[in-house]
C-alpha cells in the first residue's frame, strides 16, 4: 500500500468523482467528497514524511519503466505542494455544505462536488507526475473543471468570467503544449528527468529557446503574472465562495510549481536564465504586479475583487523571489507559496461566511459588520494583518525571508520596494476595517447573525494556522529550504 | 541601594518566571475583565489588582537586578538564528518600573474619568489597555531587535482601538493618521533597518558595545542609522511626528498613559537601545549621519516648542510639548557620550511623571469644568486648586528647574552636550527650556492669579472626581520625590553602559533556567 | 529550404489566424472557432514532426520496416479529446450567456454589465 502512495494521491479523488453520481442526497455527496479529500491529505502527509526521510520517490505507472512509461517522481517540492493543495481542499470543504445552500441550486450540488474532485485530481496530478505530457493532460483536467466550477456562480457575470478564463486559459495551455512538442522534437522523450539529461546535449539552441519561451508564456498566463492576469479578478470574484477559497490558494501555486520545475529541473538554471533575460524580466513584471495590482485593489468596491487583486500582487512577490535565481530567493518563493495559501483561503472562506449571511460582498454592505459578525470580521482582520506583514503572522515570515534574500543578493532597492508594497496592503485592508467597525449599518437593513459554526470552524482553523506558522516556522521553512537547495543541486 | 532589607518579594518564583509573568499577567486578566463586564466595580478592581501585581513583580526584578543577578528568558525560535527572547538590563528596568507604576496610577485615574465622563465601551477600553501594557513590558524586556519589533508593532495595533475609542468621524481620521504614520515608518524604515542589520551583523541580540564588527563600511552603517531613527516613528522625530497630535482625539487616560508614557517612551527607549546596544557609543561617533540626525532632533525640539506655544487646545499643546521632550532623549542617545545616555534615560522617567501629571490635570479640567482651551482656564485655580497646583509642579519638571525631578535629567543632558562638544545642542537645550516656560507656566499662573471676567463664570465647578485627584497627587509626588531622591534612578542609568548583557558561558534552556551549556 | 519546411509554415499561418479570430471578433461562437483553429494548428505541428521520411502510417503490417513515429499521434488523440471538451464547455457557456444576457456579442455583454454597475451606484 505504501509503495503505491504516489499514484493513490491522484487516483483517490479521481475515482471519487464519478462515484458521487451513485449517491443521491447532496449531504451524502458532501460527506463523501470530504472523505476523499481528507484521504488525499493523509496520503500527502505520508508522502512528505517518506520523502523527507528517504529522498526522491520514483513510481512507475503500470510497471513500465521510464523513459517509455510514465513515472511519478515525488521530491520535497512536489510533496510540499501536494500537502498544501490537499490540506486547503479539505479544510475548505468543511464549510462547503453550508455555503452551497445559498449559492448553488439543489439539483446542481452533486455536479459541483464532482467538478471539485476532478479539479483536485488535476492539481494533484500536475504536482506528482514526472512526465511532461501528463502535465498537460492534468492541467487541462483541472482547468476545464475550474471553468465549469466558476460558471456555477450565482451572478450572471460568472458566466462571462468563466468564458474569458476559458479562452485565456486554453491559449495558455496550448502554448504549454507547443513548448512540450518542441521539447519532444529535439530530444525524443517526454520524461522530465530524461529531458533534463538530454537537453544540454542538443545543439540547436534556437528551437530550445522557442520551446522554453512558449512554455514560460503559457505558464505565466496560468499563474496570472502581470500583465497576463486579466482573467483572475473576475473569475475569483464571481465564482461560488468555496471555489474562490480553494482556487485562490491552489491554482496559481500549481502554475508556479510548473515554472520552477521546468526552469530548474528540466532546462536547468544556467540555460533558463541566460537564454531569456528572466532575471530582469521577472523582476520587473513581479514588481509591476505588486504595485499595479495593490493600487487597483484599493479602488475596488467589491471585497472579493480587493482580495483577488491582492492575490495578483502576492504572486508578484513570489516571482520576485524566483527572479533572483538564488537558493535564498527560491526558498522565499516556496515559503510564500505556503503562507499565501493559508492567508487567502482563510480570507476568502471568511468572505464566504459574510456572503452566506448578507448575500453580497460589496464593501458598502460591510458597514457595521464588525459588531454583528465579530468572529468573522476578526478573522478577516487577522488575515489582512497577515497580508500586510505584521509580526506573529505568516505574512511577516515570508516578507522577512524575501527581503533577506534580496539584500543578500545585493538588490537593496528591490528590498525597499517590497516593503513599500506592504503599505499599499495597509490601505486596502484598512478600508475594509474602517467600513466594518466605524460605519453604522444602513437603516432598514435587517440585523445579521454571526456565521454558523460550519463556517467558523474551518475559518478559524486556517486563521490559527496563519498565526501558528508565523511563530513555529520549522515545517514551512525547513521544507521550503530543503526543496530549494535540492533544486539548485540537481540542475545539470 | 538597600533601604529595603528583603531580598526578594516572591521568594518562591524563579526570576525568569517573574519576568515572563510581567508580560503575561495583563493578558491573563483580559478574560476576567470581559467576564465581569456587567459589574463595573469588580471589573475595575481586577484591572487594579493586576496592575498592582505587575508592579510588585517588576519591583522584585529590580531588587534582583540590583543584586547583580542575570535575568533572561527564551520563548521560541521563529527563524533559524532569530528567537523571541528576553533579557533584563538597567535601561529596560527603568522603562518597566515607570510603565508599571504609572499603569497602576492611570487605572485609578481612568476609573474616575471614564465614569465621570460617562464613556461607553469601557470593557473594550480596559482590555486594550491590558494588551498595550503587556506589549510595553515586552518591549522593555526584549533581548533582541526582533522581539522588540514584534511587541512594538503589536503595541501600535493594540492602541489603535484606544485612540479611536470615540468612534466618531474625527476619531477615525485621527486613527488613520496614527496608524498610517506608525505602520509606514515601522515597515518601510524600521523593518528594513532591522533586516539590514541582520544580514550585515549576523545577529540581532542587544550587545554592549554594539553588534557591528570593526571592519564594517561606515557609509552603510550611517544609512542604517538614518533608517532606524526615521523608522522608530514612536520617537516622533520630525517629520514623522504628526501622529502624536492626531492621537489626542483619544480619551485622556489613553493620552496620559500611552502617549505620555508608554507608546512614546517605547519609541525613545528603542532609540536608546539601538544606539547603545546595536551601534555602540563609540561607533556612533564615527558615523557621518549622527551629526545630521542630532541637528534634526534639535530642530524637532525647537520647532515643537514653538508650535506648542501657538496651540490653544490644552491637549494639543501638551502633545507638541511631548514631541519636543522626546527630542531630548533622542539627543541624549545621539550625543554619543555616556553622560548623554544617562541624561536620556533619566529623562524617560522624569518626563513620564511630569507629562502624565499634566495630562491628568487636562482630563480633570475636561471632566469637572468642561474646558479644553487654555484661553478659557483663567481663574480656574480657585475652583480646582489641587489640580492647578499639580499642574504647576509638573510644569517645573518639564521645564527642568528645582524642586522638580526634571532638573537632573536636563542637567545630565547639558553635561553630555558639553562633553561631546556640541555647543549648538547645548544652546538648543537651554533655549527650549525658555520656550517651555513660555507655553506651560502661564496656565497655572493665570489660573491662580488672574482677575478676569472668566473667573466668575467658573463658579459652581468642583474639583475633579476623587480617584482622579488621588492619581494626580501620586504622580505629582513622584515628580517631587525624584528631585529629592534621584540616586536609585541615577545608579540604574549609570549602570547601563557597564552591564555585561548576555553571559555566554551559561546556557539557558527553553524554560529560561540556567543549565551548564548542554 | 523554405519550401521543405512547408508544414511549419502551415502551422504558423493557422496559429496566427486562430489567435487573430479570438482577439478580433466579439462573437462568442467565432471566438470558439478561433480557439479550435489555434488548437488544430498545434495538432498539425505535432503530427507533422512525427513523420519519418519514407515511413508509412504507423499501423502494423506484414513486411513493412519503416513506420512514422506513432507517439505524436497518440499524444494528439488525447489533445483532440481535450479540445473537444473545451469546445463543448465553451459552447455550453455561450448558450447560458445567451439565456442570461440575450446576446452572444462580447460588446453587448460588456455594455450590459457596465450599465448594471452604473445603476447600482445611482
Amino acid at each position: 500500500m505504501l509503495a503505491h502512495l504516489p499514484i493513490l494521491q491522484v487516483i483517490v479523488p479521481l475515482l471519487a468523482a464519478p462515484t458521487c453520481l451513485i449517491l443521491r442526497k447532496p449531504s451524502l455527496v458532501w460527506l463523501f467528497t470530504l472523505l476523499a479529500s481528507a484521504s488525499a491529505f493523509v496520503i500527502s502527509i505520508l508522502l512528505l514524511q517518506q520523502v523527507m526521510a528517504e529522498g526522491t520517490l520514483i513510481y512507475e505507472l503500470g510497471g513500465w519503466s521510464a523513459p517509455w512509461g510514465i513515472e511519478y517522481r515525488i521530491d520535497k517540492l512536489n510533496a510540499f505542494l501536494a500537502l498544501i493543495i490537499s490540506g486547503v481542499s479539505t479544510v475548505v470543504l468543511l464549510a462547503a455544505h453550508t455555503s452551497l445552500e445559498k449559492e448553488i441550486p439543489q439539483d446542481r450540488q452533486t455536479l459541483f462536488y464532482i467538478l471539485y474532485l476532478l479539479s483536485l485530481t488535476g492539481m494533484l496530478g500536475i504536482v506528482t507526475t514526472g512526465d511532461a505530457f501528463n502535465v498537460f493532460v492534468f492541467l487541462e483536467i483541472s482547468s476545464l473543471s475550474a471553468y465549469a466550477l466558476i460558471a456555477l456562480g450565482k451572478d450572471r457575470r460568472a458566466l462571462w468570467a468563466s468564458f474569458q478564463y476559458l479562452i485565456m486559459g486554453t491559449i495558455g495551455a496550448t502554448f504549454i503544449l507547443i513548448g512540450i512538442g518542441l521539447m519532444y522534437q529535439m530530444t525524443g522523450t517526454l520524461n522530465m528527468a530524461d529531458l533534463a539529461s538530454r537537453l544540454p546535449e542538443v545543439p540547436q539552441s534556437r528551437t530550445l529557446f522557442t520551446a522554453y519561451a512558449f512554455f514560460i508564456v503559457g505558464v505565466c498566463l496560468k499563474l496570472a503574472l502581470f500583465p497576463l492576469h486579466l482573467w483572475l479578478p473576475n473569475a475569483y470574484a464571481y465564482a461560488p465562495s468555496i471555489v474562490t477559497a480553494f482556487f485562490a490558494a491552489t491554482s496559481t501555486k500549481v502554475a508556479i510549481y510548473l515554472l520552477i520545475r521546468f526552469t530548474f529541473s528540466v532546462f536547468g538554471v544556467e540555460f533558463s536564465f541566460s537564454v531569456l533575460p528572466l532575471e530582469t524580466l521577472f523582476l520587473a513584471l513581479g514588481l509591476l504586479g505588486i504595485f499595479v495590482a495593490s493600487t487597483t485593489a484599493i479602488y475596488q468596491n467589491n471585497v472579493k475583487h480587493v482580495f483577488a487583486y491582492s492575490s495578483v500582487a502576492q504572486i508578484g512577490y513570489m516571482i520576485v523571489g524566483f527572479s533572483m535565481a538564488t537558493s535564498a530567493g527560491l526558498t522565499a518563493t516556496l515559503l510564500h507559496l505556503f503562507n499565501h495559501a493559508l492567508m487567502k483561503s482563510a480570507l476568502f472562506l471568511a468572505l464566504g461566511a459574510v456572503v452566506y449571511r448578507i448575500g453580497s460582498a460589496e464593501l458598502n454592505d460591510f458597514r457595521g459588520l464588525g459588531r454583528q459578525m465579530p468572529l468573522t470580521m476578526t478573522a478577516i482582520v487577522i488575515g489582512g494583518l497577515s497580508l500586510i506583514g505584521i509580526p506573529l503572522t505568516v505574512g511577516f515570515v515570508s516578507k522577512w525571508v524575501l527581503v533577506v534574500a534580496a539584500i543578500e543578493n545585493g538588490w537593496w532597492p528591490v528590498a525597499a520596494l517590497i516593503l513599500l508594497g506592504s503599505l499599499l496592503a495597509v490601505v486596502y485592508v484598512w478600508r475594509i476595517v474602517e467600513t466594518a467597525y466605524f460605519k453604522t449599518p444602513e437603516p432598514g437593513r435587517k440585523p445579521v447573525k454571526e456565521a454558523p459554526i460550519t463556517f467558523l470552524a474551518p475559518v478559524w482553523i486556517l486563521v490559527s494556522a496563519n498565526i501558528y506558522f508565523g511563530i513555529d516556522t520549522r515545517l514551512s521553512v525547513e521544507v521550503a529550504q530543503a526543496a530549494a537547495e535540492s533544486l539548485f543541486g540537481v540542475s545539470p | 541601594m538597600n533601604f529595603l532589607s528583603i531580598n526578594s518579594l516572591f521568594p518562591n518564583l524563579a526570576l525568569e518566571v517573574q519576568l515572563q509573568l510581567c508580560i503575561l499577567l495583563p493578558l491573563l486578566a483580559i478574560p476576567g475583565i470581559i467576564a465581569t463586564r456587567r459589574s463595573p466595580n469588580i471589573r475595575d478592581a481586577i484591572s487594579l489588582c493586576t496592575s498592582l501585581l505587575v508592579l510588585s513583580l517588576v519591583f522584585s526584578l529590580y531588587l534582583a537586578l540590583d543584586r547583580g543577578e542575570i535575568i533572561a528568558a527564551h520563548w521560541w525560535q521563529i527563524l533559524p538564528g532569530l528567537d523571541i527572547k528576553f533579557s533584563l538590563e538597567p535601561l529596560g528596568m527603568i522603562f518597566a518600573l515607570i510603565a508599571s507604576f504609572l499603569w497602576f496610577v492611570t487605572t485609578l485615574y481612568a476609573m474616575g474619568y471614564m465614569r465621570g465622563h460617562n464613556e461607553e465601551n469601557q470593557t473594550r477600553f480596559f482590555c486594550c489597555f491590558a494588551v498595550a501594557i503587556s506589549c510595553v513590558m515586552g518591549v522593555a524586556f526584549a533581548g533582541n531587535l526582533l522581539t522588540l519589533f514584534i511587541f512594538y508593532e503589536v503595541l501600535t495595533l493594540s492602541t489603535y482601538p484606544l485612540v479611536t475609542h470615540a468612534g466618531t468621524e474625527k476619531a477615525k481620521q485621527g486613527g488613520r493618521v496614527y496608524l498610517g504614520i506608525l505602520l509606514s515608518t515601522s515597515i518601510v524604515f524600521f523593518l528594513f533597518a532591522i533586516i539590514f542589520t541582520w544580514v550585515i551583523a549576523g545577529t540581532l541580540d542587544f550587545t554592549p558595545g554594539g553588534v557591528f564588527g570593526e571592519t564594517e563600511d561606515t557609509i552603510i552603517l550611517s544609512v542604517i542609522l538614518v533608517l532606524f531613527i526615521f523608522g522608530i516613528g514612536k520617537a516622533a522625530i520630525m517629520p514623522f511626528h504628526r501622529w502624536l497630535p492626531a492621537a489626542m482625539v483619544a480619551p485622556t487616560p489613553v493620552s496620559a498613559l500611552l502617549h505620555a508614557v508608554a507608546v512614546v517612551k517605547a519609541g525613545v527607549f528603542t532609540v536608546l537601545k539601538v544606539c547603545v546596544f546595536i551601534f555602540g557609543i563609540d561607533l556612533l561617533e564615527e558615523l557621518a549621519s549622527t551629526q545630521a540626525l542630532l541637528y534634526l532632533a534639535g530642530a524637532t525640539v525647537l520647532l515643537a516648542s514653538l508650535i506648542a506655544m501657538r496651540q490653544d487646545n490644552l491637549k494639543a499643546r501638551l502633545a507638541y510639548s511631548t514631541v519636543g521632550q522626546l527630542g531630548y532623549v533622542t539627543i541624549g542617545a545621539l550625543l554619543a557620550s555616556s553622560l548623554g545616555v544617562i541624561g536620556g534615560s533619566m529623562h524617560i522617567a522624569m518626563h513620564a511623571f511630569g507629562k502624565i501629571t499634566l495630562f491628568f490635570c487636562a482630563g480633570a479640567i475636561l471632566v469637572a469644568a468642561h474646558k479644553s482651551k487654555v484661553s478659557e482656564m483663567s481663574g480656574l485655580g480657585r475652583q480646582m486648586p489641587i489640580t492647578m497646583a499639580a499642574f504647576f509642579i509638573a510644569s517645573l519638571s518639564i521645564i527642568g528647574v528645582p524642586p522638580a525631578g526634571g532638573t537632573w535629567s536636563k542637567w545630565y543632558l547639558l553635561l553630555g552636550s558639553m562633553d561631546a562638544q556640541q555647543w549648538s545642542i547645548m544652546i538648543i537645550l537651554l533655549l527650549s527650556s525658555l520656550l517651555n516656560i513660555a507655553y506651560l507656566l502661564p496656565i497655572p499662573i493665570k489660573a491662580f492669579f488672574s482677575d478676569d471676567k472668566q473667573s466668575s463664570s467658573h463658579a459652581g465647578m468642583k474639583e475633579a472626581p476623587l480617584p482622579c485627584l488621588i492619581a494626580i497627587s501620586i504622580s505629582t509626588l513622584g515628580c517631587l520625590l525624584l528631585f529629592v531622591f534621584p540616586e536609585p534612578l541615577h545608579e540604574l542609568a549609570m549602570s547601563i553602559l557597564d552591564q555585561p548583557l548576555n553571559d555566554n558561558s551559561l546556557e539557558h534552556n527553553s524554560l529560561g533556567q540556567i543549565t551548564n551549556g548542554e | 529550404m523554405i519550401l521543405g519546411l512547408y508544414n511549419y509554415w502551415i502551422v504558423v499561418v493557422l496559429m496566427m489566424i486562430g489567435l487573430y479570430i479570438i482577439i478580433a471578433h466579439g462573437n462568442l461562437i467565432k471566438k470558439i472557432v478561433g480557439l479550435n483553429i489555434f488548437q488544430t494548428s498545434v495538432f498539425i505541428f505535432y503530427i507533422s514532426i512525427g513523420n519519418v521520411e519514407g515511413g508509412t502510417a504507423p499501423i502494423w503490417g506484414e513486411g513493412i520496416t519503416l513506420y512514422s513515429n506513432p507517439l505524436p499521434h497518440v499524444l494528439i488523440l488525447t489533445a483532440i479529446v481535450v479540445g473537444i471538451a473545451t469546445t463543448a464547455l465553451g459552447l455550453a457557456l455561450a448558450v447560458r450567456l445567451k439565456e442570461a444576457y440575450g446576446s452572444i456579442e462580447e460588446d453587448d455583454i460588456q455594455a450590459m454589465d457596465d450599465q448594471k454597475t452604473d445603476n447600482k451606484h445611482c
